[in-house]
């Protein structure tokens, strides 16, 4: 009885309540209608499309510099990475490779940037990472327009002003990962396996990083910065190396989520991602200061579930659309909840 | 010695940003080619209608709170006040008034419930209460989209979606114009609308009046130091939650002076932006996350949507292309927050280092040692 | 002279915190416009007494107070400070509580302003009542001039020197209406000695208002001279209850650090002889560190190798500064040497791969990282900083869970901790076995020199004799050269070659273990220093 108690104060009721809701929606998925095959379908294929962005999270949050609201700056480079790759006409796995790499190389810049930032103003980390986001992707639309690409299906108009808003990838590298080594079930059912593996590959490099001499120290660093220092630690030089962990994930986050889509989405679209990954990650168990791969599992399956049920089932059930604004509500309630949250001394 | 280079310090940190705009905005002025008349006449309209919701962000700050983001909780308030007297046809100065007495008690309500909210995020005020706000959004899309008419009755059907329920999209207001009209100037080709003015005035003489309070010096205790505060027994917890209150009924206000300008409310999609422009206003007119006053909300104000004036234009003659003074402008207002929020950030780290210098153990007893 | 009335009667009053007895059956009375000065030293209970008085929460959240207290004829129940605050008595903290941005005067009436009402006020309430600048002004004018001080008190506190600011707090206490007894914690210690003596003239100008004060100090000569009584405490409990007239310094000073005639002998185990040639390993020339609260002015210090160095001193006075400064914990000065060559300060890192080790006295906030696993902290500096426990996989370097394991094991059984297995949340143990953890962290380092600040502090006593005798250990097998800084007199003179005492910054002398408790009292309060000859230099 007291492990139960134990288990539900650590993992909080709200979670609870939420993984319970969506059983409940699985339960009774068919009685309106929906097959259970496709339903899985769905939420693995959107697991694998938004797990590497919510693995993304896990570097700045070990490393004390919290929720990474700055998501966008990684996203960007991601689709920089794209982009580019588009522009050297090339398909299939070495394109969506080669978009991951140019990537890696934006992200790790950017990352530097941005890892530097945040070290001048420790205390304050999440709302400036937002605001960061937000003027990054601001200052990007000006970019898209602005940057010489040439590729007839990237740009937009007669004479080629600026990109387009969205940018088919059909051609290119439309799911050349989804497809890889995929099982076709049924007729409903397909298990993305290439995106499965990627997420696995990705999970088992973060996993083996904070085994090594600096992973633990980055979690020291996080768990308490004033331990760090009598060890003799940098801290800022930890955090820094997390936060350009966290976009570089988060650039490869994108592209994986854009191969699958079959668009590359600019100008806005970026920002779209940040709140929902932070609340993945929170919902599956995650705190301000402590995340684990555990955590990010637990909290896609949660979060795409929620986001694939409630539109099929509820909407069915009751014939109303209500999935936009649960979603909104869970969301940003789950991010508010774990703001709220006594930090344990 | 010392003492001069932290007053030049501070005077630096504190004129960057209202500095870098007013140069922004006097390079893109002669480029948009637009007429002084169609400038001022620009300028005052949006004064009129944008200031009051600046204002309402000057006490949280003054407690300490930083940026309240919050405050779309009162716009939303004053929303639901403005959609609920056009439902009952209610329309000029009666109306106005009674759609103000309304968003009242929601404003209290949704003012209680945030200041209690960051009570409990301590130190992370501005980002809790920017979640805060899309979650309540959702939360007033929900009883709007699905609860207005079902279950909250309405009495004219034409505000009704065609299936039935939910409020429809765009809601043209009976209260369009009221405030603005009731006392008209017009000085050439300038219109004036005084009666705003003078409601925009009486905001300015309250919160003139209410920091000599005591409830506005303990406000401002708490905000410097709450530690400090709650040892000399100030009610920190309480002194808060009011600070946000009061923001948030003001900003109740402040969203119907703006929407009886505008005519029409865009029922879904109107209120997110409020808390950034008006954050940004605020900033641009010399104010900082942790010191705001009256002046720096009208300069700001103004000087702000000068810029949102002018920059698209300018823009499209500066590059050709019609969108990059668009992305401009948003880019400006969402980074001259930022580099707010950093710099207040950054002097926050650099004052603790100060602070220990000044605490017991003075480094000058040291070297004379 | 007025027939004074008895303001505060202390009976019985005791006072335990988790088993821990602190206080035990204090007595002890104060007349209106009486000055007590209260001695004693580190752990003697002086904080828990004013903590009890003033009705600080934390009394009330470990159970409360055994015994009664009278003021002004009415029994105390305080549950919190402002209950204390409207009865009439007033407390100076240590640390300042002042808004910096406020100014003097608005500081002084926080909290208490003087308002006026007006019509809004009348409906809405108290709270929006106009606050009265002038009349505020006015009276902390009254209550800065009657301290004695010249003050304008318009100017924003934080551009205040910090000897004003003391002023500033104590005008803010003797501004209340009611107030009718003021604690005093160590007023003087930031004040040059100009601004003490107008402190202690402006507390006789008060007493002679009939305010009561309690005047907390270690230095001696000041209780000497401005209270009326004086009362010792010694180990949780009074030792002397007497008035001023008649009494010494020195006698003062032996009552604050000595022990009953009928002591039993200590126990002090078998050391090796110590050589007192052996070649210095450690020294620190015209040192100063800046901790709050423990600053160090300046410090020269040779340190032998091989040797046990104790390093003592009343709290406050600076000798947990002098470890967290070598090991760049906070900002330092001044040279230090190592083992002969010259020892960058203010590089942990550095200071770390030299061989020295630091147990710090902060044990939850810097010593150990709670949420991790006991292994986690046990290895963790020598991971980082040695290299050690780490298996090398195709040129990267993982932490090796093994290795950890097994040292931790090692420690485990050497010192004994109490736990589930090497893989228990730190934060799930006790203190004393906490602290054995942050000792095995040291000594999974080897180092050659290990500073080890406040050892035994917060443990229970078997705790305490493993630790010392740990420490020991180390100290004869492997030679590791240790300096141990602690409150505790009794337990630097049991295990220490040598002890030195630091006050107001430096060190005022060095003696041996076996002097006469008085002298250590003497150097602790700052009565005279000791040159490198043993000679004594009498402060004035």
């Amino acid at each position: 009885m007291d492990k139960i108690k134990e288990f539900v104060k650590d993992f909080g009721i709200a979670r609870l309540i939420i993984a319970a809701f969506l059983l409940l929606l699985f339960a009774v998925a068919p009685i309106f209608g929906v097959r259970l095959d496709t339903s899985i379908s769905d939420v693995l294929t959107r697991f694998g499309m938004n797990a590497i962005l919510v693995l993304s999270m896990i570097p700045m949050i070990q490393s004390g510099c919290g929720l990474n609201f700055g998501l966008p700056v990684g996203l960007i480079a991601g689709i920089l990475g794209g982009v580019i790759s588009l522009e050297f006409r090339l398909v299939g796995l070495a394109g969506i490779l080669t978009a991951m790499l140019i990537g890696i190389v934006f992200a790790t810049i950017f990352g530097f940037l941005y890892g530097e930032l945040l070290n001048k103003i420790k205390g304050d980390e999440m709302i400036i990472a937002t605001y960061v986001g937000f003027s990054a992707v601001f200052f990007m639309n000006m970019m898209w327009i602005l940057l010489p690409f040439r590729n007839p299906s990237s740009v937009q108009g007669y004479k080629g002003e600026g990109l387009r808003t969205t940018i088919s990838v059909e051609e290119y590298w439309f799911r050349a990962i989804s497809n890889f080594g995929q099982i076709k079930v049924n007729k409903y059912l397909t298990i993305p396996t290439g995106m499965l593996l990627a997420f696995t590959i990705m999970a088992l490099l973060v996993y083996f990083f904070f085994k090594t001499k600096l992973g633990t120290a980055i979690t020291a660093v996080g768990s308490n910065p004033d331990y760090a220092r009598a060890a003799g630690i940098s801290i800022n030089k930890m955090r820094t190396i997390s936060v350009v962990l966290s976009t570089v994930i988060g650039a490869i986050g994108i592209n994986m989520y854009q191969q699958s889509f079959g668009f590359i989405q600019l100008y806005n679209a970026p920002l779209a991602f940040a709140f929902p990954s932070v609340a993945a990650v929170l919902l599956g168990g995650a705190s301000v200061n402590k995340a684990s791969i555990m955590n990010v599992i637990v909290g896609t399956i949660l979060f795409q579930g929620m986001l694939t049920m409630t539109p099929s089932v509820i909407n069915n059930a009751i014939n109303i659309d209500v999935s936009e604004v649960i979603r909104i509500v869970i969301s940003n309630g789950m991010i508010v909840y774990a703001l709220t949250r006594k930090v344990k001394k | 010695m010392k003492k001069d280079t932290n007053r030049y310090r501070k005077l630096l940190t504190g004129s960057v940003v209202p500095l870098m705009f007013l140069i922004i905005s006097i390079i893109s002025i002669p480029i948009s080619n637009f007429s002084t008349d169609y400038l001022l006449n620009g300028i005052i309209t949006r004064l009129a209608r944008n200031s009051f919701l600046v204002l309402s962000l000057i006490l949280p700050i003054l407690a300490g709170m930083g940026i309240n983001f919050g405050m779309v909780l009162g716009a939303m308030a004053g929303q639901i006040a403005l959609i609920f007297v056009t439902d009952w046809g209610i329309s000029g100065m009666g109306g106005l008034l009674l759609a103000a007495v309304l968003s009242m008690p929601i404003s209290l309500l949704l003012g209680y419930f945030a200041g209690a909210v960051l009570n409990r995020a301590k130190g992370r005020e501005m980002i809790t209460s920017m979640i805060l706000g899309f979650f309540v959004a959702g939360i007033y899309q929900f009883v709007l989209l699905y609860l207005c008419g079902p279950v909250i009755p309405f009495r004219s059907p034409n505000l009704i979606l065609s299936r039935g329920y939910g409020v429809r999209n765009t809601v043209k207001l009976s209260t369009f114009g009221v405030l603005d009209n009731l006392i008209y100037l017009k000085i050439g080709n300038i219109g004036i609308p005084i009666a705003t003015f003078i409601v925009i005035g009486l905001a300015c003489l309250f919160i003139v009046w209410f920091r000599k309070t005591k409830l506005g010096h303990d406000m401002r205790a708490v905000g410097q130091g709450m530690g400090v505060s709650d040892n000399a027994g100030i009610p920190v917890e309480k002194t808060r939650i009011q600070s946000i209150i009061i923001s948030t009924v003001l900003a109740g206000f402040g969203q119907i002076i703006y929407l009886q300008n505008i005519g029409t409310l865009n029922t879904y999609s109107g209120s997110e932006q409020a808390a950034l422009f008006a954050a940004a206003s605020l900033l641009v007119g010399g104010a900082t996350v942790a010191k705001a006053g009256i002046p720096n909300a009208i300069i700001g104000t103004g000087l702000f949507h000068l810029m949102f004036l002018v920059m698209p234009a300018a823009g499209k003659y500066i590059t050709g292309q019609a969108m990059i003074g668009e992305y401009f402008r948003t880019f400006i207002s969402y980074g001259v927050v930022t580099l707010a929020l950093i710099l207040h950030a950054w002097k926050r780290q650099k004052d603790k280092d100060m602070d220990r210098e000044s605490f017991r153990g003075n480094k000058d007893i040291i070297k004379e040692g | 002279m007025a027939v004074k009335e008895t303001l505060l009667r202390v009976e019985h009053v005791g006072k335990e915190f988790h088993g821990n007895r602190v206080l035990k059956d204090i007595n002890f009375n104060l007349n209106e416009g009486e000055i007590l000065g209260l001695v004693g030293e580190n752990g003697a209970g002086k904080s828990t007494l004013m903590n009890i008085l003033f009705g600080m929460n934390v009394i009330a959240e470990t159970g409360g107070y055994e015994g009664e207290i009278y003021f002004n004829g009415v029994k105390l129940n305080f549950k919190n400070p402002v209950e204390a605050l409207n009865a009439g008595i007033g407390m100076v903290h240590q640390e300042f509580s002042l808004i910096p941005g406020f100014t003097v005067a608005e500081n002084i009436l926080l909290n208490m302003e003087k308002t006026k009402p007006s019509v809004i006020s009348n409906i809405f309430g108290k709270k929006l009542e106009t606050i009265d600048m002038p009349e505020i002004k006015k009276s902390a004018d009254g209550a800065i001039n009657l301290l004695g001080v010249k003050m304008d008190t318009d100017t924003l506190v934080s551009e205040m020197p910090v000897g004003h600011k003391q002023f500033i707090e104590i005008a803010r206490e003797i501004n209340r209406d009611k107030v009718k007894m003021i604690i005093m914690d160590e007023p003087t210690a930031v004040l040059t000695e100009t601004e003490a003596e107008i402190l202690l003239e402006s507390l006789r100008k008060l007493a002679a208002l009939g305010v009561a004060i309690i005047f907390i100090s270690h230095r001696l000569r000041e209780i000497i001279n401005v209270c009326d009584k004086i009362v010792v405490l010694r180990d949780g409990i009074v030792v002397v209850d007497t008035p001023t007239k008649g009494t010494s310094i020195r006698q003062i000073a032996t009552w604050m650090v000595g022990r009953d005639v009928e002591d039993k002998a200590e126990e002090v185990s078998e050391k090796t002889v110590y050589d007192e040639s052996a070649e210095v390993i450690f020294e620190a020339k015209n040192l100063w560190v800046d901790m709050p609260g423990e600053t160090i002015k300046n410090v020269n210090l040779k340190v032998r190798k091989g040797e046990i160095l104790g390093i003592g001193g009343l709290a406050g006075q600076g000798k947990l500064g002098f470890p967290n400064g070598v090991m760049g914990l906070f900002p330092a000065g001044g040279k230090v040497f190592f083992e002969g060559k010259k020892l960058p300060l203010n590089n942990t890192l550095n200071a770390l791969k030299s061989g020295i080790a630091f147990v710090s006295e902060d044990r939850r906030g810097v010593g150990l990282l709670l949420e991790e696993p006991i292994h986690w902290n046990i290895a963790f500096n020598a991971m980082q900083v040695q290299g050690k426990f780490i298996k090398k996989v195709l040129g990267v370097s993982f932490r090796d869970e093994k290795s950890m394991t097994a040292v931790s094991e090692k420690y485990i059984d050497e010192l004994k901790i109490k736990c589930t297995s090497e893989r228990q949340l730190v934060r799930q143990l006790s203190g004393g076995n906490q602290q054995k953890i942050c000792l095995a962290k040291a000594f999974a380092m080897e180092p050659k020199l290990l500073f080890v600040s406040e050892p035994t502090r917060g443990i229970d006593v078997g705790a305490k004799t493993l630790v010392l005798n740990a420490l020991r250990k180390y100290n004869e097998e492997y030679g590791t050269t240790i300096v141990i800084i602690s409150s505790e007199l009794e337990e630097l003179r049991s295990i220490s070659d040598r002890v030195a005492i630091v006050c107001e910054g430096k060190i005022f002398g060095i003696l041996p273990p076996t002097a006469d408790r008085a002298e250590f009292g003497l150097l602790m309060s700052g009565e005279y220093e000791l040159d490198d000859k043993g000679e004594k230099k009498w402060i004035k």
